[in-house]
């Protein structure tokens, strides 16, 4: 690894670091600026109560000092404070719960979207032009339009209430499976536009030339010269994936009624459990940003020729 | 012209043109320029076009629908001052009438048909849609100028002033272009509503409502970056052409060559990536809409007509259906005029 390389990295963690900081900063004062405070809008309660409730939650301390005891609490401890609304339970055991079923739903979309995407971007590719080229590309280009929470909505009509197939609740293993095929198909479709013209980009190139030349065969040329070099630029996907994935939970676990850690995020947003969406935001945020890191700093090493900056 | 080395002057070179001569130098047809090229290309670009006839269709007819359609968006057609609410005129299916509709058609009256029936409130749906179309429109339209303006007001300073200010300038663009987007959105979506609604009230603004507010302070918060890259990076390289040292060496001053240019000569670029900021922003909406985080009811949106219509959606599937062919119909075409508009004016942008 080159010292470029290496200084890349080290500047690409650094401004990692410094957005966490600056989504948990945002989170932290935009909540507290909302007006009326957490315990608004319940059942009128005396003015003693209120204070007493504050002081419970911290909420009398001055703003600057919450904020870093906030920040303190979450760098040491990962403790994003107590629910205001499930009362007695931590608001960093409510996102692990939920992260057990969202987690199940979005590895398995991402490797479902990778595993068929791939291979037909490259079918896509071979076949350039061809009607089954087309006919990928048309659909691909109808999936990548397509909002997720409309895919869902058409496929729980579908299949759940026309055709009666699969449940319409997300809340069993077979329910996952309406869930993981809405939130799958937009990488997928993405994938293999993204394959497809990477694969022609590298076929086009002279060393494959040189591979025909010599008599490679047409199967050796792809999986071992092509398919390689043309999946580089489908690693600087996985990123954007993730976070497509997260922001699509968050409506698909809503139409499906999964339960997982999107549905608790909506809830808490119309709860007003403001710890609650702080913790999931920044939970899911660093989750965002590492996982862009990573495919940032894998792109980089796989192939040093490219100058992100 | 003669090959010889002679001082003597060439008598032949100073005749009067021959007819055929002049026929050289008649101008067949007008120059072409670079804005003519551009749209030849793109009206050669058969998708393209029949996606800009798509989105122009889907326009006026969002602005002129409703001028002549007798039913309006939020008027809840069973409720009627001084009588009792009559229900019959919620959940109509297409083409059927109420009540109080089905007497008038005995006695011979015309009554014009709902055409897609009525909501669970009793309101017109197809007017529900049409109006819906016009404000995700809309929205889409004022967020991406939103963003043109800002991205380019910062990207044309990082770009042209260089050194330190560009340096802060992009550092700053860095961390917002590496914060996650959607859900920064969500949490600024879901603050800025409770914010905004006391604030605005009384005010102008306040017809527009508070969500639809917050969502162009989103937009102008967090989606300027990339504009503002772009044109940064066009700036930066259009800088050291001649022409700019030309006008400076005239005493031309900084906003003159930004306004005169340089912002010009990256028109392209930045109309482009404006026509692909809309699908972007109405992509947007809906889904905040979905969530309940989008216009304030009763105005409708695409995404929150969907979104209602996931209540009664074993019932009546067209209400979901109708409102998503029209988004994806809208973002669909956005997207595909915009890539023809890329490859017409700028090929070398093509990725």
């Amino acid at each position: 690894m080159s010292s470029k390389t290496l200084k890349y990295i080290l500047k690409r963690i650094l401004l990692a670091i410094v957005t966490v900081w600056v989504v948990i900063t945002v989170t932290f004062f935009v909540m507290h600026a909302v007006p009326g405070g957490p315990f608004m809008g319940e059942k009128a309660i005396s003015a003693a109560a209120q204070a007493a409730l504050e002081a419970k939650y911290g909420l009398d301390k001055p703003l600057l000092q919450q904020y870093f005891t906030y920040l303190k609490d979450i760098v040491t401890r990962f403790d994003f404070g107590p629910s205001l609304k499930q009362r007695g339970r931590m608001v960093i055991d409510i996102i692990a719960d939920g992260m057990k079923t969202s987690a199940r739903l979005g590895v398995v979309a991402a490797c479902l979207a990778a595993v068929i995407g791939i291979p037909l971007g490259a079918v896509a590719a071979l076949r350039r032009n061809k009607l089954i080229d087309k006919i990928i590309m048309v659909v691909t280009t109808a999936f990548v339009s397509m909002p997720s929470f409309i895919m869902g909505s058409l496929l729980l009509v579908v299949f759940a209430i026309r055709l009666a197939w699969l449940p319409a609740n997300g809340s069993t293993a077979e329910g996952l499976i309406l869930p993981i095929i809405t939130l799958a198909l937009y990488p997928m479709a993405y994938i293999t536009r993204l394959t497809r013209s990477s694969m022609l980009d590298v076929l086009g190139q002279d060393y494959i030339r040189t591979a025909k030349a010599k008599g490679v065969s047409g199967v050796k040329i792809i999986f071992g010269h092509a398919l390689k070099n043309s999946l580089i630029p489908v690693i600087t996907y996985f990123g954007p994936m993730l976070a497509y994935i997260v922001t699509g939970s968050l409506v698909v676990e809503q139409i499906f009624a999964v339960p997982g850690i999107g549905r608790a995020f909506v809830s808490s947003i119309t709860n007003r459990d403001y710890p609650m969406v702080m913790g999931t935001t920044i939970v899911l945020a660093v989750l965002i940003v590492v996982m862009n890191l990573v495919s940032d700093i894998l792109y980089k090493v796989v192939d040093p020729r490219i100058n992100l900056e | 012209m003669s090959s010889k080395l002679t001082m003597h002057v060439n008598v032949d070179d100073f005749l009067p043109a021959t007819e055929e001569e002049k026929r050289y130098m008649v101008q067949m047809r007008p120059s072409s320029t670079f804005f003519k090229d551009g749209m030849k290309r793109l009206l050669h670009n058969r998708v393209a076009t029949v996606s800009l006839i798509i989105i122009i269709v889907i326009t006026l007819s969002s602005i002129f629908i409703p001028m002549f359609w007798p039913y309006s968006y939020d008027k809840m057609l069973g409720v009627n001052p001084g009588k009792p609410v009559d229900s019959s005129f919620n959940n109509l299916a297409p083409f059927t009438y109420g009540k109080t509709e089905l007497k008038h058609i005995e006695a011979g009256e015309k009554v014009f048909p709902h055409v897609f029936g009525t909501d669970s409130a009793g309101r017109d749906y197809f007017i529900r849609v049409v109006y819906g179309t016009r404000i995700s429109l809309a929205v889409g339209f004022f967020a991406s100028i939103i963003v043109l303006i800002i991205g380019m007001t910062v990207g044309s300073i990082a770009g042209y002033c260089g050194g330190k200010v560009d340096l802060i300038i992009m550092r700053i663009v860095d961390i917002i272009y590496s914060l996650p987007d959607m859900l920064m959105v969500i949490l600024l979506a879901s603050v800025l509503k409770l914010t905004l609604g006391p604030a605005l009230a009384g005010t102008a603004l306040e017809k527009i409502g508070s969500n639809i507010i917050s969502l162009f302070i989103v937009f102008g918060v967090l989606y300027w970056v990339s504009m503002s890259r772009l044109i940064r990076g066009q700036i930066l390289s259009l800088r050291e052409q001649e022409y700019v040292l030309a006008s400076q060496a005239a005493g031309a001053k900084g906003s003159w060559i930004i306004r005169k240019h340089l912002l010009p000569n990256c028109i392209s670029v930045v109309i482009i990536s404006t026509a692909l900021q809309i699908p972007n922003a109405i992509f947007t909406e809906s889904y905040l809409s979905f969530l309940g985080l989008g216009v304030n009811a009763p105005m409708p949106s695409l995404g929150s007509l969907a979104s209602d219509a996931l209540n009664g959606l074993s019932s009546y599937p067209f209400r979901l259906v109708i409102p998503a062919l029209v988004i994806s119909l809208i973002v669909l075409s956005l997207n595909l005029f915009g890539d023809g508009l890329r490859d017409a004016f700028d090929p070398k942008l093509r990725t």
